[in-house]
Protein backbone atom coordinates (compact mmCIF):
# COMPACT_ATOMS: atom_id res chain seq x y z
CA UNK A 1 0.00 0.00 0.00
CA UNK A 2 2.85 2.41 0.78
CA UNK A 3 4.34 1.71 -2.65
CA UNK A 4 0.99 2.04 -4.44
CA UNK A 5 0.19 5.34 -2.75
CA UNK A 6 3.66 6.74 -3.51
CA UNK A 7 3.42 5.70 -7.19
CA UNK A 8 -0.01 7.26 -7.52
CA UNK A 9 1.07 10.48 -5.82
CA UNK A 10 4.07 10.65 -8.15
CA UNK A 11 1.74 10.87 -11.11
CA UNK A 12 1.19 7.29 -12.31
CA UNK A 13 -2.28 7.19 -13.90
CA UNK A 14 -3.40 3.73 -12.87
CA UNK A 15 -2.03 1.75 -9.97
CA UNK A 16 -3.44 -1.69 -9.19
CA UNK A 17 -2.86 -3.81 -6.07
CA UNK A 18 -3.30 -7.56 -6.53
CA UNK A 19 -3.95 -9.24 -3.15
CA UNK A 20 -4.51 -12.93 -2.48
CA UNK A 21 -6.34 -12.34 0.81
CA UNK A 22 -9.88 -10.95 1.23
CA UNK A 23 -8.54 -7.81 2.88
CA UNK A 24 -5.55 -5.46 2.49
CA UNK A 25 -2.85 -5.25 5.14
CA UNK A 26 -0.90 -8.49 4.80
CA UNK A 27 0.38 -9.78 8.11
CA UNK A 28 -0.63 -6.62 10.02
CA UNK A 29 -4.28 -7.44 10.88
CA UNK A 30 -3.12 -10.49 12.83
CA UNK A 31 -0.35 -8.61 14.69
CA UNK A 32 -2.73 -7.20 17.28
CA UNK A 33 0.02 -6.07 19.69
CA UNK A 34 1.19 -2.47 19.77
CA UNK A 35 4.54 -1.03 18.79
CA UNK A 36 4.00 -0.33 15.12
CA UNK A 37 4.78 2.93 13.41
CA UNK A 38 6.91 4.66 16.00
CA UNK A 39 8.85 6.43 13.20
CA UNK A 40 6.39 7.03 10.36
CA UNK A 41 3.26 7.70 12.41
CA UNK A 42 5.05 8.93 15.56
CA UNK A 43 2.64 6.82 17.61
CA UNK A 44 2.64 3.32 18.98
CA UNK A 45 -0.11 1.67 17.00
CA UNK A 46 -1.27 -1.92 16.84
CA UNK A 47 -0.82 -3.83 13.57
CA UNK A 48 -4.51 -3.56 12.54
CA UNK A 49 -4.53 0.20 13.27
CA UNK A 50 -1.42 0.70 11.16
CA UNK A 51 -3.08 -1.20 8.30
CA UNK A 52 -6.25 0.93 8.68
CA UNK A 53 -4.21 4.13 8.26
CA UNK A 54 -2.71 2.85 5.02
CA UNK A 55 -6.06 1.52 3.79
CA UNK A 56 -7.53 4.99 4.19
CA UNK A 57 -4.62 6.54 2.25
CA UNK A 58 -4.91 3.88 -0.44
CA UNK A 59 -8.62 4.51 -0.94
CA UNK A 60 -8.17 8.29 -0.92
CA UNK A 61 -5.38 8.30 -3.48
CA UNK A 62 -7.44 6.41 -6.05
CA UNK A 63 -5.39 3.22 -6.13
CA UNK A 64 -7.39 0.27 -7.52
CA UNK A 65 -7.43 -3.10 -5.76
CA UNK A 66 -8.30 -6.64 -6.72
CA UNK A 67 -8.77 -8.79 -3.62
CA UNK A 68 -8.92 -12.61 -3.50
CA UNK A 69 -6.56 -12.46 -6.44
CA UNK A 70 -3.44 -14.63 -6.55
CA UNK A 71 -0.55 -13.81 -8.84
CA UNK A 72 0.70 -16.99 -10.51
CA UNK A 73 3.48 -15.65 -12.67
CA UNK A 74 5.41 -12.50 -13.42
CA UNK A 75 7.34 -12.34 -16.66
CA UNK A 76 10.63 -10.67 -17.51
CA UNK A 77 8.57 -8.32 -19.69
CA UNK A 78 6.39 -7.27 -16.70
CA UNK A 79 3.41 -9.31 -17.80
CA UNK A 80 1.37 -10.72 -14.94
CA UNK A 81 -0.75 -13.83 -14.78
CA UNK A 82 -3.25 -13.86 -11.91
CA UNK A 83 -6.41 -15.69 -10.94
CA UNK A 84 -9.50 -14.88 -8.87
CA UNK A 85 -12.86 -16.58 -8.33
CA UNK A 86 -14.99 -13.96 -10.10
CA UNK A 87 -12.89 -13.26 -13.21
CA UNK A 88 -10.90 -16.47 -13.59
CA UNK A 89 -7.51 -16.04 -15.24
CA UNK A 90 -6.31 -12.48 -15.69
CA UNK A 91 -3.51 -11.33 -17.93
CA UNK A 92 -2.16 -7.91 -17.17
CA UNK A 93 0.54 -6.04 -19.03
CA UNK A 94 2.13 -3.59 -16.62
CA UNK A 95 4.58 -0.79 -17.34
CA UNK A 96 6.19 -1.45 -13.97
CA UNK A 97 5.72 -4.10 -11.29
CA UNK A 98 6.37 -3.74 -7.55
CA UNK A 99 6.82 -6.98 -5.63
CA UNK A 100 5.39 -6.91 -2.07
CA UNK A 101 4.68 -10.56 -1.27
CA UNK A 102 6.22 -10.50 2.20
CA UNK A 103 7.98 -13.47 3.75
CA UNK A 104 7.44 -17.08 4.77
CA UNK A 105 8.13 -18.79 8.05
CA UNK A 106 10.67 -21.57 8.31
CA UNK A 107 9.02 -24.85 9.19
CA UNK A 108 10.00 -27.92 11.15
CA UNK A 109 11.28 -29.60 8.00
CA UNK A 110 13.57 -26.74 7.11
CA UNK A 111 15.33 -27.02 10.46
CA UNK A 112 15.11 -30.82 10.56
CA UNK A 113 13.58 -31.77 13.91
CA UNK A 114 13.26 -35.56 14.01
CA UNK A 115 10.39 -37.53 15.51
CA UNK A 116 6.83 -38.48 14.65
CA UNK A 117 4.49 -36.23 12.69
CA UNK A 118 1.61 -35.63 15.07
CA UNK A 119 -0.86 -32.74 14.95
CA UNK A 120 0.01 -29.80 17.19
CA UNK A 121 3.18 -28.48 15.54
CA UNK A 122 2.61 -24.94 14.28
CA UNK A 123 4.63 -21.99 13.05
CA UNK A 124 4.23 -18.92 15.27
CA UNK A 125 2.55 -16.94 12.51
CA UNK A 126 0.00 -19.72 11.97
CA UNK A 127 -0.81 -19.69 15.71
CA UNK A 128 -1.13 -15.92 15.56
CA UNK A 129 -3.68 -16.16 12.76
CA UNK A 130 -5.56 -18.96 14.51
CA UNK A 131 -5.86 -17.08 17.81
CA UNK A 132 -6.23 -13.48 16.63
CA UNK A 133 -8.35 -13.85 13.50
CA UNK A 134 -10.09 -17.20 13.59
CA UNK A 135 -10.57 -17.42 17.34
CA UNK A 136 -9.17 -20.87 18.17
CA UNK A 137 -6.54 -21.85 20.69
CA UNK A 138 -3.98 -24.33 19.37
CA UNK A 139 -3.80 -26.43 22.58
CA UNK A 140 -3.47 -26.36 26.37
CA UNK A 141 0.23 -26.67 27.08
CA UNK A 142 2.71 -25.13 24.67
CA UNK A 143 6.46 -25.20 24.14
CA UNK A 144 7.98 -22.48 21.98
CA UNK A 145 11.09 -23.13 19.90
CA UNK A 146 13.02 -20.03 18.97
CA UNK A 147 13.05 -16.61 20.60
CA UNK A 148 12.28 -14.50 17.55
CA UNK A 149 9.83 -11.65 18.10
CA UNK A 150 6.82 -13.55 16.83
CA UNK A 151 7.60 -16.44 19.21
CA UNK A 152 7.92 -14.08 22.17
CA UNK A 153 4.75 -12.23 21.28
CA UNK A 154 2.83 -15.48 20.88
CA UNK A 155 4.15 -16.77 24.23
CA UNK A 156 2.48 -13.79 25.91
CA UNK A 157 -0.63 -14.03 23.79
CA UNK A 158 -1.17 -17.72 24.59
CA UNK A 159 -0.52 -17.13 28.28
CA UNK A 160 -3.08 -14.29 28.38
CA UNK A 161 -5.61 -16.60 26.72
CA UNK A 162 -5.10 -19.21 29.44
CA UNK A 163 -2.72 -21.60 27.69
CA UNK A 164 0.10 -22.92 29.86
CA UNK A 165 3.39 -21.86 28.26
CA UNK A 166 6.11 -24.19 29.50
CA UNK A 167 8.99 -22.17 28.13
CA UNK A 168 10.82 -20.70 25.19
CA UNK A 169 13.84 -22.69 23.98
CA UNK A 170 16.56 -20.85 22.06
CA UNK A 171 19.60 -22.54 20.54
CA UNK A 172 21.78 -19.41 20.64
CA UNK A 173 23.33 -17.93 23.81
CA UNK A 174 21.27 -14.74 23.42
CA UNK A 175 17.62 -14.15 22.58
CA UNK A 176 16.83 -13.50 18.95
CA UNK A 177 14.04 -10.99 19.58
CA UNK A 178 14.03 -7.42 20.86
CA UNK A 179 14.91 -6.95 24.54
CA UNK A 180 11.64 -5.12 25.02
CA UNK A 181 9.81 -8.28 23.98
CA UNK A 182 11.92 -10.51 26.23
CA UNK A 183 11.01 -8.28 29.19
CA UNK A 184 7.36 -7.55 28.40
CA UNK A 185 6.38 -10.92 26.92
CA UNK A 186 8.36 -13.38 29.03
CA UNK A 187 9.50 -11.75 32.29
CA UNK A 188 6.15 -10.00 32.82
CA UNK A 189 4.43 -13.39 32.69
CA UNK A 190 7.10 -15.52 34.38
CA UNK A 191 7.62 -17.57 31.21
CA UNK A 192 11.07 -19.19 31.38
CA UNK A 193 13.61 -18.65 28.58
CA UNK A 194 16.09 -21.52 28.10
CA UNK A 195 19.10 -20.28 26.14
CA UNK A 196 21.47 -22.73 24.40
CA UNK A 197 18.67 -25.29 24.27
CA UNK A 198 16.92 -26.99 21.39
CA UNK A 199 14.25 -29.57 20.68
CA UNK A 200 15.85 -32.83 19.57
CA UNK A 201 12.71 -34.92 19.19
CA UNK A 202 8.95 -34.50 18.89
CA UNK A 203 6.83 -37.27 20.44
CA UNK A 204 3.21 -38.31 19.96
CA UNK A 205 1.04 -40.45 17.71
CA UNK A 206 -2.01 -38.44 16.68
CA UNK A 207 -1.34 -35.38 18.79
CA UNK A 208 1.92 -34.03 20.24
CA UNK A 209 2.55 -35.61 23.66
CA UNK A 210 5.83 -33.93 24.40
CA UNK A 211 9.29 -32.99 23.20
CA UNK A 212 12.82 -33.91 24.15
CA UNK A 213 14.93 -30.84 24.80
CA UNK A 214 18.71 -30.75 25.10
CA UNK A 215 21.34 -28.21 26.01
CA UNK A 216 23.71 -27.43 23.17
CA UNK A 217 27.45 -26.80 23.10
CA UNK A 218 29.32 -23.97 21.37
CA UNK A 219 28.91 -25.65 18.02
CA UNK A 220 25.14 -25.78 18.64
CA UNK A 221 25.28 -29.59 18.91
CA UNK A 222 23.13 -31.29 21.57
CA UNK A 223 25.13 -32.24 24.66
CA UNK A 224 24.72 -35.98 25.37
CA UNK A 225 23.13 -36.64 28.74
CA UNK A 226 21.46 -33.22 28.91
CA UNK A 227 18.19 -34.42 27.34
CA UNK A 228 14.94 -34.17 29.21
CA UNK A 229 11.35 -34.83 28.32
CA UNK A 230 8.90 -31.93 28.43
CA UNK A 231 5.19 -32.79 28.25
CA UNK A 232 3.12 -30.55 25.96
CA UNK A 233 0.38 -30.82 23.35
CA UNK A 234 1.54 -27.89 21.21
CA UNK A 235 4.88 -26.92 19.68
CA UNK A 236 5.20 -23.39 18.32
CA UNK A 237 8.09 -22.72 15.95
CA UNK A 238 9.60 -19.26 15.72
CA UNK A 239 12.72 -20.18 13.84
CA UNK A 240 13.07 -17.50 11.25
CA UNK A 241 11.57 -15.85 8.23
CA UNK A 242 12.65 -15.97 4.61
CA UNK A 243 11.54 -13.75 1.72
CA UNK A 244 8.79 -15.25 -0.42
CA UNK A 245 10.86 -15.92 -3.54
CA UNK A 246 8.79 -18.16 -5.77
CA UNK A 247 7.55 -15.49 -8.18
CA UNK A 248 10.82 -13.54 -8.08
CA UNK A 249 12.88 -16.60 -9.02
CA UNK A 250 10.49 -17.56 -11.82
CA UNK A 251 10.84 -14.04 -13.22
CA UNK A 252 14.61 -14.59 -13.39
CA UNK A 253 15.42 -12.00 -10.72
CA UNK A 254 18.88 -12.25 -9.12
CA UNK A 255 18.67 -13.29 -5.43
CA UNK A 256 21.18 -12.04 -2.84
CA UNK A 257 22.45 -14.91 -0.68
CA UNK A 258 22.82 -12.82 2.48
CA UNK A 259 19.32 -11.31 2.55
CA UNK A 260 17.68 -14.30 0.85
CA UNK A 261 15.64 -11.92 -1.31
CA UNK A 262 16.10 -10.14 -4.65
CA UNK A 263 19.09 -7.87 -4.96
CA UNK A 264 17.93 -4.25 -5.34
CA UNK A 265 19.35 -0.83 -6.01
CA UNK A 266 18.65 2.56 -4.44
CA UNK A 267 15.28 2.79 -6.25
CA UNK A 268 14.40 -0.70 -4.94
CA UNK A 269 14.62 -1.89 -8.53
CA UNK A 270 15.57 -5.57 -8.92
CA UNK A 271 17.96 -6.97 -11.49
CA UNK A 272 15.09 -7.04 -14.01
CA UNK A 273 14.40 -3.50 -15.32
CA UNK A 274 10.97 -2.23 -14.34
CA UNK A 275 10.43 -4.81 -11.61
CA UNK A 276 10.77 -3.21 -8.19
CA UNK A 277 10.31 -4.67 -4.73
CA UNK A 278 9.66 -3.54 -1.17
CA UNK A 279 9.23 -4.87 2.33
CA UNK A 280 9.87 -8.39 3.52
CA UNK A 281 9.95 -9.91 0.05
CA UNK A 282 13.31 -8.14 -0.39
CA UNK A 283 14.73 -8.58 3.09
CA UNK A 284 13.11 -9.43 6.42
CA UNK A 285 12.83 -6.07 8.20
CA UNK A 286 12.18 -5.89 11.93
CA UNK A 287 10.13 -2.70 11.82
CA UNK A 288 7.07 -1.99 9.72
CA UNK A 289 8.31 1.57 9.23
CA UNK A 290 11.28 0.31 7.24
CA UNK A 291 8.87 -1.75 5.15
CA UNK A 292 6.80 1.39 4.48
CA UNK A 293 9.90 3.48 3.62
CA UNK A 294 11.12 0.89 1.11
CA UNK A 295 7.60 0.87 -0.34
CA UNK A 296 7.71 4.61 -0.83
CA UNK A 297 11.09 4.40 -2.52
CA UNK A 298 9.87 1.63 -4.83
CA UNK A 299 6.68 3.54 -5.67
CA UNK A 300 8.58 6.69 -6.59
CA UNK A 301 11.17 4.70 -8.53
CA UNK A 302 8.47 2.89 -10.50
CA UNK A 303 6.81 6.21 -11.31
CA UNK A 304 10.09 7.62 -12.65
CA UNK A 305 10.63 4.43 -14.66
CA UNK A 306 7.20 4.68 -16.28
CA UNK A 307 7.54 8.35 -17.15
CA UNK A 308 11.02 7.85 -18.57
CA UNK A 309 12.68 9.98 -15.89
CA UNK A 310 14.89 7.23 -14.54
CA UNK A 311 18.37 7.30 -16.11
CA UNK A 312 19.91 3.95 -17.09
CA UNK A 313 21.75 1.90 -14.53
CA UNK A 314 25.46 2.21 -14.05
CA UNK A 315 25.77 0.78 -10.60
CA UNK A 316 28.35 0.93 -7.88
CA UNK A 317 28.26 -2.18 -5.66
CA UNK A 318 27.54 -1.82 -1.95
CA UNK A 319 29.45 -4.50 -0.05
CA UNK A 320 29.47 -5.74 3.51
CA UNK A 321 32.73 -5.08 5.35
CA UNK A 322 33.90 -6.26 8.77
CA UNK A 323 31.08 -6.78 11.27
CA UNK A 324 28.23 -6.40 8.78
CA UNK A 325 26.04 -9.36 7.87
CA UNK A 326 23.87 -7.85 5.17
CA UNK A 327 23.06 -4.56 3.51
CA UNK A 328 20.17 -3.26 1.40
CA UNK A 329 20.34 -1.84 -1.27
CA UNK A 330 23.21 -3.81 -2.73
CA UNK A 331 23.75 -1.38 -5.63
CA UNK A 332 23.60 2.37 -6.16
CA UNK A 333 23.62 4.24 -9.45
CA UNK A 334 24.80 7.72 -8.38
CA UNK A 335 23.32 9.37 -11.48
CA UNK A 336 19.79 8.32 -10.49
CA UNK A 337 19.97 9.54 -6.91
CA UNK A 338 17.79 12.56 -6.10
CA UNK A 339 17.09 11.93 -2.43
CA UNK A 340 18.89 10.67 0.65
CA UNK A 341 19.67 6.97 0.32
CA UNK A 342 18.90 4.85 3.38
CA UNK A 343 21.26 1.93 3.82
CA UNK A 344 19.80 -0.80 6.01
CA UNK A 345 22.17 -3.24 7.63
CA UNK A 346 22.34 -5.98 10.14
CA UNK A 347 25.48 -6.42 12.23
CA UNK A 348 27.20 -9.78 12.72
CA UNK A 349 27.33 -9.55 16.48
CA UNK A 350 26.34 -7.38 19.43
CA UNK A 351 28.61 -4.49 20.33
CA UNK A 352 28.54 -1.23 22.24
CA UNK A 353 29.90 2.23 21.41
CA UNK A 354 30.32 1.49 17.74
CA UNK A 355 30.32 3.57 14.59
CA UNK A 356 28.78 2.22 11.42
CA UNK A 357 30.73 3.73 8.56
CA UNK A 358 30.02 3.82 4.86
CA UNK A 359 33.19 4.24 2.81
CA UNK A 360 34.11 4.87 -0.77
CA UNK A 361 37.73 3.71 -0.75
CA UNK A 362 39.24 5.54 2.22
CA UNK A 363 36.71 8.34 2.23
CA UNK A 364 33.91 8.07 4.79
CA UNK A 365 30.74 9.22 3.01
CA UNK A 366 28.31 8.58 5.85
CA UNK A 367 28.38 7.23 9.37
CA UNK A 368 26.29 6.71 12.41
CA UNK A 369 27.22 6.23 16.03
CA UNK A 370 25.32 3.71 18.10
CA UNK A 371 25.66 3.10 21.81
CA UNK A 372 24.64 -0.48 21.24
CA UNK A 373 24.01 -2.68 18.24
CA UNK A 374 22.51 -6.18 18.12
CA UNK A 375 21.91 -8.52 15.21
CA UNK A 376 18.08 -8.51 15.59
CA UNK A 377 17.87 -4.70 15.36
CA UNK A 378 18.65 -3.20 11.96
CA UNK A 379 20.69 -0.04 11.74
CA UNK A 380 20.09 2.57 9.05
CA UNK A 381 22.67 5.01 7.78
CA UNK A 382 21.60 7.92 5.61
CA UNK A 383 23.82 8.87 2.68
CA UNK A 384 23.28 12.44 1.50
CA UNK A 385 22.87 12.62 -2.31
CA UNK A 386 25.79 15.03 -2.79
CA UNK A 387 28.19 12.47 -1.29
CA UNK A 388 27.30 10.06 -4.07
CA UNK A 389 27.78 12.42 -7.01
CA UNK A 390 31.55 12.06 -7.17
CA UNK A 391 31.55 8.26 -7.11
CA UNK A 392 32.28 6.77 -10.47
CA UNK A 393 31.83 3.44 -12.19
CA UNK A 394 33.80 0.51 -10.90
CA UNK A 395 34.21 1.93 -7.41
CA UNK A 396 32.84 0.12 -4.38
CA UNK A 397 30.93 1.37 -1.37
CA UNK A 398 31.66 -0.61 1.75
CA UNK A 399 29.80 -0.66 5.05
CA UNK A 400 31.63 -1.66 8.18
CA UNK A 401 31.38 -1.61 11.95
CA UNK A 402 34.09 0.30 13.80
CA UNK A 403 34.56 -0.21 17.50
CA UNK A 404 36.52 2.28 19.61
CA UNK A 405 39.83 0.63 18.90
CA UNK A 406 39.31 0.67 15.13
CA UNK A 407 37.59 -1.80 12.80
CA UNK A 408 36.66 -5.14 14.36
CA UNK B 1 15.77 -3.86 56.09
CA UNK B 2 16.91 -3.20 52.57
CA UNK B 3 16.63 -5.72 49.77
CA UNK B 4 17.82 -5.73 46.18
CA UNK B 5 16.20 -6.47 42.83
CA UNK B 6 17.26 -6.60 39.18
CA UNK B 7 15.54 -5.06 36.18
CA UNK B 8 16.48 -4.73 32.54
CA UNK B 9 15.97 -1.20 31.23
CA UNK B 10 14.22 -1.37 27.86
CA UNK B 11 14.28 2.31 26.96
CA UNK B 12 17.13 1.94 24.50
CA UNK B 13 19.16 -0.87 22.89
CA UNK B 14 21.83 -0.67 25.62
CA UNK B 15 19.51 -2.85 27.76
CA UNK B 16 21.30 -1.93 30.99
CA UNK B 17 20.95 -4.36 33.82
CA UNK B 18 19.71 -2.16 36.66
CA UNK B 19 20.35 -3.10 40.26
CA UNK B 20 17.86 -1.66 42.69
CA UNK B 21 18.30 -1.26 46.40
CA UNK B 22 14.87 -1.26 48.03
CA UNK B 23 13.61 -0.22 51.40
CA UNK B 24 10.10 -1.61 51.70
CA UNK B 25 8.18 0.04 48.88
CA UNK B 26 10.82 2.61 48.14
CA UNK B 27 13.65 2.49 45.63
CA UNK B 28 16.60 3.98 47.49
CA UNK B 29 19.38 3.39 44.99
CA UNK B 30 19.80 2.35 41.37
CA UNK B 31 23.05 1.28 39.78
CA UNK B 32 24.07 -0.32 36.49
CA UNK B 33 22.44 2.41 34.37
CA UNK B 34 24.46 4.08 31.62
CA UNK B 35 22.30 7.19 31.55
CA UNK B 36 19.93 9.12 33.75
CA UNK B 37 16.79 7.60 32.23
CA UNK B 38 17.55 4.28 33.94
CA UNK B 39 16.70 5.24 37.55
CA UNK B 40 13.40 6.87 36.51
CA UNK B 41 12.46 3.75 34.57
CA UNK B 42 13.37 1.54 37.53
CA UNK B 43 11.27 3.62 39.90
CA UNK B 44 8.23 3.49 37.61
CA UNK B 45 8.60 -0.22 36.88
CA UNK B 46 9.06 -1.08 40.51
CA UNK B 47 6.36 1.07 42.09
CA UNK B 48 3.61 1.04 39.48
CA UNK B 49 4.33 -0.92 36.31
CA UNK B 50 1.68 -0.29 33.65
CA UNK B 51 1.01 -1.74 30.20
CA UNK B 52 -1.31 -1.30 27.25
CA UNK B 53 -3.34 -4.51 26.92
CA UNK B 54 -3.99 -5.72 23.37
CA UNK B 55 -6.26 -8.70 22.82
CA UNK B 56 -9.33 -9.76 20.83
CA UNK B 57 -13.06 -10.16 21.51
CA UNK B 58 -15.73 -12.26 19.80
CA UNK B 59 -17.48 -10.73 16.83
CA UNK B 60 -20.43 -11.99 14.85
CA UNK B 61 -21.52 -11.11 11.35
CA UNK B 62 -18.03 -10.29 10.08
CA UNK B 63 -15.76 -12.21 7.71
CA UNK B 64 -13.50 -13.08 10.68
CA UNK B 65 -14.39 -14.30 14.19
CA UNK B 66 -12.25 -12.00 16.33
CA UNK B 67 -12.13 -8.23 16.67
CA UNK B 68 -8.76 -6.84 17.82
CA UNK B 69 -8.99 -4.36 20.73
CA UNK B 70 -6.70 -2.42 23.07
CA UNK B 71 -6.94 -0.40 26.25
CA UNK B 72 -6.78 3.25 25.23
CA UNK B 73 -4.32 3.98 28.02
CA UNK B 74 -1.95 2.09 30.25
CA UNK B 75 -3.36 -0.07 33.03
CA UNK B 76 -1.61 -1.63 36.04
CA UNK B 77 0.27 -4.74 35.02
CA UNK B 78 -1.15 -6.65 37.98
CA UNK B 79 -4.71 -6.60 36.64
CA UNK B 80 -4.14 -7.71 33.06
CA UNK B 81 -5.81 -11.05 33.74
CA UNK B 82 -8.86 -9.38 35.36
CA UNK B 83 -9.31 -7.37 32.17
CA UNK B 84 -8.97 -10.52 30.08
CA UNK B 85 -11.75 -12.12 32.15
CA UNK B 86 -14.08 -9.15 31.63
CA UNK B 87 -13.33 -9.07 27.92
CA UNK B 88 -14.03 -12.78 27.49
CA UNK B 89 -17.72 -11.95 28.22
CA UNK B 90 -17.91 -9.35 25.45
CA UNK B 91 -19.65 -10.25 22.19
CA UNK B 92 -19.75 -7.70 19.38
CA UNK B 93 -21.82 -7.57 16.22
CA UNK B 94 -20.49 -6.22 12.93
CA UNK B 95 -20.23 -3.49 11.77
CA UNK B 96 -17.67 -2.08 14.18
CA UNK B 97 -15.49 0.94 13.50
CA UNK B 98 -11.83 1.28 14.35
CA UNK B 99 -11.61 3.37 17.55
CA UNK B 100 -15.15 2.55 18.74
CA UNK B 101 -15.47 1.95 22.50
CA UNK B 102 -16.00 -1.75 23.21
CA UNK B 103 -15.94 -1.70 27.00
CA UNK B 104 -15.96 1.32 29.33
CA UNK B 105 -13.92 1.50 32.53
CA UNK B 106 -12.40 -1.97 32.25
CA UNK B 107 -11.80 -3.63 35.65
CA UNK B 108 -12.56 -0.33 37.35
CA UNK B 109 -9.45 1.34 35.94
CA UNK B 110 -11.23 4.27 34.33
CA UNK B 111 -9.63 3.19 31.05
CA UNK B 112 -11.75 2.20 28.04
CA UNK B 113 -11.19 -0.68 25.65
CA UNK B 114 -11.46 0.31 21.96
CA UNK B 115 -11.58 -1.56 18.65
CA UNK B 116 -8.39 -1.43 16.56
CA UNK B 117 -9.92 -2.60 13.29
CA UNK B 118 -13.04 -1.76 11.30
CA UNK B 119 -15.06 -4.86 10.46
CA UNK B 120 -18.18 -4.99 8.33
C1 LIG C 1 4.45 -11.60 13.93
C2 LIG C 1 5.10 -10.33 13.51
C3 LIG C 1 5.24 -9.31 14.45
C4 LIG C 1 5.75 -8.08 14.09
N1 LIG C 1 5.84 -7.08 15.03
C5 LIG C 1 6.25 -5.83 14.67
C6 LIG C 1 6.24 -4.74 15.61
O1 LIG C 1 5.91 -4.90 16.79
N2 LIG C 1 6.60 -3.51 15.18
C7 LIG C 1 6.97 -3.30 13.89
O2 LIG C 1 7.27 -2.16 13.53
N3 LIG C 1 7.01 -4.32 12.99
C8 LIG C 1 6.67 -5.58 13.34
N4 LIG C 1 6.68 -6.62 12.42
C9 LIG C 1 7.23 -6.35 11.09
C10 LIG C 1 6.25 -5.78 10.06
O3 LIG C 1 4.99 -5.60 10.55
C11 LIG C 1 6.08 -6.69 8.92
O4 LIG C 1 7.36 -7.11 8.58
C12 LIG C 1 5.41 -5.97 7.73
O5 LIG C 1 4.06 -5.72 8.02
C13 LIG C 1 5.54 -6.79 6.48
O6 LIG C 1 4.94 -6.17 5.38
P1 LIG C 1 5.06 -6.73 3.91
O7 LIG C 1 4.12 -5.90 3.13
O8 LIG C 1 6.46 -6.81 3.47
O9 LIG C 1 4.58 -8.26 3.94
P2 LIG C 1 3.17 -8.92 4.35
O10 LIG C 1 2.49 -8.17 5.38
O11 LIG C 1 3.49 -10.35 4.61
O12 LIG C 1 2.29 -8.81 3.03
C14 LIG C 1 2.46 -9.63 1.90
C15 LIG C 1 1.15 -9.70 1.16
O13 LIG C 1 1.34 -10.27 -0.11
C16 LIG C 1 0.27 -11.16 -0.38
N5 LIG C 1 0.75 -12.14 -1.35
C17 LIG C 1 1.83 -12.98 -1.25
N6 LIG C 1 1.97 -13.72 -2.36
C18 LIG C 1 0.97 -13.34 -3.21
C19 LIG C 1 0.58 -13.73 -4.53
N7 LIG C 1 1.25 -14.67 -5.20
N8 LIG C 1 -0.49 -13.13 -5.09
C20 LIG C 1 -1.18 -12.16 -4.42
N9 LIG C 1 -0.85 -11.74 -3.19
C21 LIG C 1 0.21 -12.33 -2.58
C22 LIG C 1 -0.07 -11.76 0.96
O14 LIG C 1 -1.38 -12.25 0.98
C23 LIG C 1 0.11 -10.56 1.87
O15 LIG C 1 -1.08 -9.82 2.01
C24 LIG C 1 6.17 -7.87 12.76
C25 LIG C 1 6.08 -8.91 11.82
C26 LIG C 1 5.55 -10.13 12.18
C27 LIG C 1 5.45 -11.23 11.14
S1 LIG D 1 19.73 3.13 31.48
FE1 LIG D 1 19.88 4.59 29.80
S2 LIG D 1 21.45 3.66 28.51
FE2 LIG D 1 20.79 2.05 29.86
S3 LIG D 1 19.14 0.98 28.71
FE3 LIG D 1 18.16 2.54 30.00
S4 LIG D 1 17.95 4.30 28.65
FE4 LIG D 1 19.47 2.95 27.71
Amino acid sequence: MAAAVAAKRSGVKRVLILERDHDLGGILPQCIHDGFGTFVMKERLTGPEYAERYKAMTAESGVECLLNTTVLEIGHDRSILAVNPSQGLLEIKAQAVILAMGCRERTRFQILIPGTRPAGVFTAGAVQRLVNIEGFLPGHRAVILGSGDIGLIMARRLKLEGVEVVGVFEIMPQPNGLTRNVVQCLQDFQIPLFLEHTITMIHGKKRVEGVTVSRVDRERKPIPGSQRFVACDTVVLSVGLIPENELSEKAGIVIDQSTGGPMVDEQMETSVPGIFGCGNVINVYDLVDYVAYTGETAGKGAARFITGQLPGRNPVQVTTGPGVRLVVPQQITPLRVTETVNLYQRVEEAGSNVRIVVKNGDEVIASRRERAVKPPEMVTVKIPPEKLKSISEGQVIQVEVETKGGPV
Amino acid sequence: MSTTANLTCILCPMSCNLELVLDGNRVVQVSGNSCKLGPAYAEKEFINPTRVLTTTVKIEGARVSRLPVKTDGEIPKSILFDCMRELSEVKMKAPVKNGEIILKNVAGTGVNVVATRSLT
